[in-house]
């Protein structure tokens, strides 16, 4: 059992932080891995991209959005609460090393994924720039601590409620335009990823995505989580998550992430219903 | 004692009592419903009692067949899940999934002349007889012996391996990457095959032995090799099992709708899928499902999916029938529940919509050549003979390689150009001191009994290391 000792919401409660005690995986984890959690014995095996370890407290933190049932029993799970089962760290991690100039751009929760890895760029030695973006001013996530975490922060809402008015790829073309970037990283929407990769292969700079297909074992085991990389198959949770962002076939990512769409839209009315909650 | 040979033989051979083919073909419970004592008494007082007995031959872990056969004749039900247990920790699993046709059963001198005794039966009534009337008492353990002994996946080989080791004394931990163990028998066979209630209580009957099991540990990931050896462990057995999906290579394969049966098969199984929604985990389910494959995995994904509510299952293979390699009881089966063989088939490509989603694939006609490299007589495609099946859901079932997670964490573990783990047939032992490995991570994929095999001589080459050296 893995219990939860620190819960926050965040972005109107659309959106959630559980710090998690699990002392093998925050030993061994490092930026850009991920970890599967079931809540009970019913429960699904949901990947999520950890957004924060602590080795010393034992501890890993994950900060997902509420989409369907599974993600809403995580909602309801409190402070002293236990996820029945953890598994990871996952994936590979984030190659992190010095190459000059980077920025970061990142969307919705990939926020919480791209904290570490930003935290990791600048820690060796880049100049980090960080783009982040959400549909409005509540809805942004992790402000403070991305400032922190890189040498520059723009914000952007996409009604115009706080910071530019506008998508990340409008900033982050502005950027590309200023010259010598050397690395672009970017973590959020699979469309957002995909406009970022179209935007950065005009400038002919080096893309990072992190992909969250649907997975099952985590291990390599069911190819589930299979994706498109330059016309080779690959499997996101061993080969992955990360990818080249110019080589992913976007399309058939977002077609596959559909695949239970109308299972996970009843199962989350149900669990809503019979909870009387959003 | 049993009565006379000769009368014996004559006696046919007590059938296995199943469900009916069309309503078990919608239900998940057990298709064989088990022999009743008298069965089970009749059936075993046709075992002649040889006393080179050739059955035992057959056998990768070498059962006393005869000795538990005579225990039941002689209504020692005791007697003979100990006789059974000694070479033996999981008989309720391996009366079950065995090919005995093609080991024990196969090798009955009874079987020479009619049908040869049905010992995977008794096998069965026996473990079941102890789960639902036994004492529940243990067998004998050694005095402990201060070794501790990492086991590296809980499926049939590891299982073994911990079996025979707790009771010789050593320290057990077996670690599992998934939330449940049992490994394949949990996330592979379907319930309806093997019922996870029984996987679950033959595990358990290890941790009553002193069995330590770790789930959600996934080592090469949460933990190192090396790194349990700096926690004190004195030996580490790999039974990780095969764990890498195969799959056509052809296009369209990632449309929505194609599944590894490894995908398919966990998600009904480990996670029970079949009980959407009551369970959280969804299982696509398939008008028309093709099956491609025709070994034992995708006669259980083919159950699986008619039980699931298809219209149509269809099994498509490239050979003719004689060279299928599933069990012949699992074909029967499958017939019988309505499922078509579409044989000397070859899919092309698959065919999809404008959503990404599968609707078809394209497939040739095949004939049988000269036989190849197996032995096989090769399927050459027939010029010309392109057609298409209509399906909404294919599971792919062509075979599993060797997953890297672990073997590519540990360089000084030598593979061979399949990524399998190089082990000394007879002893298990790998090129890393200390390191043994078994099942299919070593042999391919294979059958749960000759994993088990390898994990019962990799269990005595590690008892042997741990009382007298590497």
């Amino acid at each position: 059992m893995f219990k939860i000792v620190k819960r926050e919401e965040m972005a109107e409660g659309t959106v959630i932080l559980n710090e998690i005690e699990a002392p093998l995986i925050a030993k061994k984890a490092k930026p850009g891995q991920f970890v599967i959690l079931k809540a009970n014995e019913e429960g699904e095996r949901i990947p999520l991209t950890m957004a924060d370890t602590d080795p010393v407290k034992g501890t890993i933190t994950i900060i997902y959005m509420v989409v369907g049932k599974s993600t809403a029993i995580f909602r309801d799970l409190k402070i002293g609460d236990c996820y029945q089962d953890v598994i990871g760290p996952l994936g590979k991690a984030t190659h992190l090393e010095k190459v000059g100039k980077v920025i970061c751009v990142g969307g919705g929760t990939g926020v919480a994924v791209l904290h570490p890895i930003t935290r990791g760029l600048k820690e060796v030695g880049n100049d980090v720039t960080c783009i982040i973006g959400a549909r409005n001013k509540g809805l942004l996530i992790l402000e403070e601590q991305m400032k922190a975490a890189s040498h520059d922060l723009r914000v952007c809402t996409d009604d115009g409620s706080y910071g530019h008015h506008g998508f990340v790829t409008d900033v982050l073309k502005e950027a590309l335009q200023a010259g010598d970037i050397n690395l672009v990283v970017a973590i959020g929407p699979v469309p957002m990823m995909k406009a970022v990769s179209n935007l950065t292969k005009e400038f002919n700079v080096p893309t990072l995505v992190s992909l969250n297909p649907i997975m099952v074992d985590g291990t390599g085991m069911c190819g589930g989580c299979r994706v498109t990389i330059g016309g080779e198959t690959k499997f996101a949770c061993v080969d992955g998550p990360e990818f080249d962002g110019h080589k992913v076939d976007y399309d058939e990512l977002i077609l596959r992430l559909r695949a239970y769409q109308e299972d996970e839209k009843k199962s989350h009315q149900a669990y809503c219903a019979l909870h009387n909650a959003g | 004692m049993a009565a006379t040979a000769e009368k014996n033989v004559k006696n046919p051979r007590q059938p296995m009592p199943e469900q009916d083919a069309k309503i078990r073909a919608r239900n998940f419970l057990e298709v064989p419903t088990g022999y009743t004592m008298k069965m089970a008494q009749a059936e075993a007082a046709r075992c002649l009692q040889c006393k080179k007995p050739a059955c035992v031959t057959g056998c990768p872990v070498g059962v006393d067949i005869p000795g538990f056969i005579d225990l039941i004749a002689q209504g020692d039900m005791t007697g003979a899940i100990r006789n059974l247990w000694t070479k033996n920790a999981l008989p309720a699993v391996c009366g079950r999934v065995c090919p005995q046709e093609v080991q024990c059963e196969g090798n009955c001198i009874v079987g020479k002349k009619g049908e040869p005794v049905a010992i995977g039966n008794l096998e069965r009534f026996c473990a079941d007889y102890e789960r639902e009337h036994g004492t529940g008492e243990l067998p004998p353990k050694a005095g402990p012996t201060g070794k501790k002994v990492a086991v590296v996946g809980s499926g049939p080989s590891g299982l073994t391996v911990a079996g025979d080791l707790i009771t010789k004394g050593h320290d057990v931990t077996i670690f599992e990457a998934f939330h449940k163990p049992g490994g394949v028998l949990v996330y592979g066979i379907p319930e309806f095959r093997l019922p996870k209630a029984i996987v679950a209580q033959e595990v358990h009957f290890l941790e009553r032995l002193g069995v330590d099991l770790q789930c959600n540990a996934v080592v090469g990931r949460t933990v190192s090799l090396d790194e349990l050896f700096e926690q004190g462990y004195d030996a580490i057995y790999v039974g990780v099992g095969a764990g890498l999906p195969r799959f056509m290579n052809i296009p369209g394969e990632n449309l929505v709708g194609i599944l590894s049966a490894n995908e398919y098969l966990t998600r009904a199984n480990l996670m029970k899928a079949y009980k959407y929604p009551e369970v959280d985990t969804p299982i696509p389910i398939g008008k028309n499902v093709v099956v491609l494959g025709a070994g034992n995995v995708a006669m259980d994904s083919a159950r699986t999916a008619m039980r699931l509510g298809a219209e149509s299952v269809k099994i498509v293979y490239r050979r003719s029938r004689d060279e299928m390699p599933a069990r012949k009881a699992e074909i029967h089966h499958a017939e019988e529940e309505g499922i078509e063989l579409f044989l000397l088939t070859n899919p092309t490509k698959y065919l999809g919509n404008d959503k990404g989603r599968l609707t078809g694939m394209e497939c040739l006609r095949m004939e049988l050549g000269e036989p190849d490299a197996s032995g096989r007589r090769r399927p050459v495609a027939v010029k010309g003979s392109e057609f298409e099946i209509a399906c909404d859901l294919c599971i792919v079932a062509v075979g599993s390689g060797a997953n890297p997670l672990l073997t590519s964490e540990t360089p000084d573990m030598k593979l061979n150009k399949w990524g399998n783990v190089m082990a000394d047939a007879k002893t298990g032992k790998t090129t890393k001191k200390g390191v043994w490995a078994g099942g299919d991570i070593v042999t391919g994929a294979a059958t749960v009994i000759l994993a088990m095999g390898a994990g019962r001589d990799a269990a005595n080459s590690i008892d042997d290391y741990l009382t007298l050296g590497w």
